[in-house]
C-alpha cells in the first residue's frame, strides 16, 4: 500500500475514486414503508409534515451562514448541520407525500407550497441574528429534537423509526457542537458573554411552543406512532441547564427551581395552542426564507439539474 | 475573517457578526483576545488503513474544537474512523536542506529491505 498519495492510503481497495468515501448506507434499506395498520394516512402525512418542515427551514437558516460565517471551518461545520437535517427533511417530505396518497414529490412539497402550508414551529423560521443567537437556536432546537427523535425510533411506523435512528446520530452531534460554542461565548469574554446572553433571551420567547402538542400528534402518540411533545419538557430543561451552568448563563425564564411548568405559561413564551407553526401560523420570516428557498423552483417549473 | 467573531470592533462589513452592538463594548476586546487561530495538522485513519495519515491543516482555538472541524472538514465523505490532531508548531520537521545527509545515504543499501525472505501468501500487511 502506498502512502504517498493519502487518497489511496484512505481508500485501501485500489478503486479509482475521485473521493475515498466508501461503504455508504441508506438508511431505509429494508424498511417496510407501508403504512401501520389502524393509522390515518392524514394524520401521518401530517406529522412527517411537522418534522420534515422543521428539518428543512433550520436547515436553510444554517445554509445563510455560508459564506458569512467567522471562520472557514465553521461554514463547513453550519453546511454539515444543514445537511444533515436536509437528509431527515427529504425523507420525511416524501414520506409525507406517500401517505396522504395525493402523490406529491418531496420537491413538490418543498418547493410548491405557501407559507400557510408549512406545519414547523415558529422557533426555525426565525431570522439567524448574530452567530450566538444562532448558536442559541441551534442549541434549544438540537437538544428538542434530539430528545424526540430519541423516542420517535421506538415508533410504530417502520420509516418515522428509521428516520429516527438515523437522525440520533446526527442530531446528538449538533447538539454537542452548538453547546460547545454556547458555553466558549457564555463563559469567555465579558463581551462574549454579554452577546450570549441576548442570544438566548432573543430565542426563548419561542421556546414554548415546541412542547404544545397538536391534535395530530396527539392521535399519533396515543396509537405508538408519534411522540407527544409535551413529554420533552423534562430533558430539554435538564441538558440546558447542564449547558447553561457550564456556560455561566441561566435560562431566561428560569426564576426558581422547580417552576418549569409554572414559567411555561408565563408572559415571555406565550403560545397558546391553536396559534403556532404547527397550525401553519408563522411570521413574515418564514416568507422571506421561502422566497428565498423557493425560487428557482417557482421560476423554472419541472426543471431538473 | 476571524477578527470579526473575536475582534469585530467597529462595525465592520458583516452586519450578522459585528452588528447588533454597538461602539461601546469594544473596550472589553482590547486585551488578549488573538486575531487568528493557530494551525493544526489533521491525520486520518480510513476504515480499511492500518495507519493514520496525513490529510491536511486547519485552524482552531483549542484541541477540543481542531478534533470537531477535522471530523467537519476532513472526514465529511464517510472516510474515517480515527482523527489525530495535532498543533501545527509541535511538529519538528527534517528540513530540505539536509536531504543528503538525511535520506541519500541509505539509497545505496539495498540489503537493509528483506527481500531475501519469501513471504508466505497468508502474511497480511507486508
Amino acid at each position: 500500500m502506498s502512502h504517498d498519495n493519502p487518497y489511496e492510503a484512505l481508500g485501501g481497495d485500489g478503486d479509482a475514486r475521485w473521493a475515498f468515501g466508501t461503504g455508504f448506507t441508506d438508511p431505509l434499506a429494508g424498511v417496510d414503508t407501508t403504512a401501520p395498520a389502524g393509522v390515518d394516512g392524514g394524520d401521518l402525512a401530517a406529522y412527517c409534515l411537522m418534522l420534515g418542515d422543521d428539518a428543512l427551514v433550520m436547515s436553510h437558516r444554517l445554509q445563510e451562514w455560508c459564506t458569512r460565517a467567522p471562520e472557514l471551518e465553521e461554514e463547513v461545520a453550519l453546511a454539515n448541520i444543514a445537511l444533515d437535517l436536509l437528509g431527515q427533511a427529504r425523507l420525511l417530505l416524501a414520506r409525507a407525500g406517500q401517505a396522504d396518497g395525493g402523490g406529491r414529490s418531496e420537491d413538490d412539497l418543498a418547493f410548491l407550497r405557501d407559507a400557510p402550508d408549512f406545519r414547523n414551529v415558529r422557533l426555525v423560521e426565525a431570522a439567524n441574528g448574530d452567530f450566538a443567537r444562532s448558536m442559541a437556536r441551534l442549541l434549544v432546537f438540537a437538544v428538542w429534537r434530539l430528545a424526540l427523535l430519541d423516542r420517535l425510533a421506538g415508533s410504530r411506523d417502520p420509516v418515522l423509526a428509521a428516520v429516527a435512528a438515523k437522525g440520533v446520530k446526527e442530531v446528538a452531534y449538533h447538539r454537542d457542537y452548538a453547546a460547545g460554542w454556547v458555553v466558549r461565548l457564555g463563559d469567555g469574554t465579558a463581551y462574549s458573554r454579554e452577546r450570549m446572553k441576548e442570544g438566548l433571551a432573543a430565542v426563548w420567547p419561542l421556546v414554548a411552543e415546541l412542547f404544545v402538542p397538536h391534535e395530530v400528534e396527539l392521535r399519533l402518540a396515543r396509537a405508538g406512532v408519534a411522540v407527544d411533545p409535551s413529554q420533552l419538557r423534562a430533558e430539554f430543561d435538564a441538558v440546558l441547564d447542564q449547558v447553561l451552568d457550564a456556560a455561566r448563563l441561566t435560562r431566561p425564564d428560569a426564576a426558581r427551581p422547580g417552576e418549569a411548568d409554572a414559567a411555561q405559561e408565563g408572559p415571555a413564551d406565550a403560545a397558546p395552542a391553536g396559534a403556532g407553526g404547527r397550525d401553519g401560523r408563522h411570521g413574515t420570516e418564514l416568507d422571506e426564507v421561502l422566497s428565498v428557498m423557493q425560487s428557482v423552483a417557482r421560476a423554472l417549473p419541472g426543471a431538473t439539474w | 475573517m476571524s477578527g470579526e467573531l473575536t475582534g469585530g470592533t467597529s462595525g465592520g462589513t458583516s452586519g450578522e457578526l459585528s452588528g447588533g452592538t454597538s461602539g461601546g463594548a469594544t473596550g472589553a476586546l482590547s486585551g488578549g483576545v488573538r486575531a487568528s487561530w493557530p494551525l493544526y495538522e489533521v491525520f486520518v485513519r480510513g476504515k480499511r488503513g492500518l495507519n493514520h495519515v496525513h490529510v491536511g491543516s486547519l485552524r482552531a482555538p483549542d484541541d477540543e474544537t481542531a478534533l470537531r472541524h477535522a471530523r467537519d472538514l476532513y472526514t465529511r465523505r464517510n472516510e474515517g474512523v480515527s482523527i489525530w490532531v495535532t498543533r501545527s508548531d509541535h511538529i519538528t520537521a527534517s528540513s530540505p536542506d539536509e536531504k543528503d545527509p538525511f535520506f541519500a545515504p541509505s539509497g545505496d543499501k539495498v540489503y537493509r529491505h528483506p527481500t531475501f525472505y519469501e513471504i508466505p501468501d497468508d502474511v497480511p500487511h507486508m
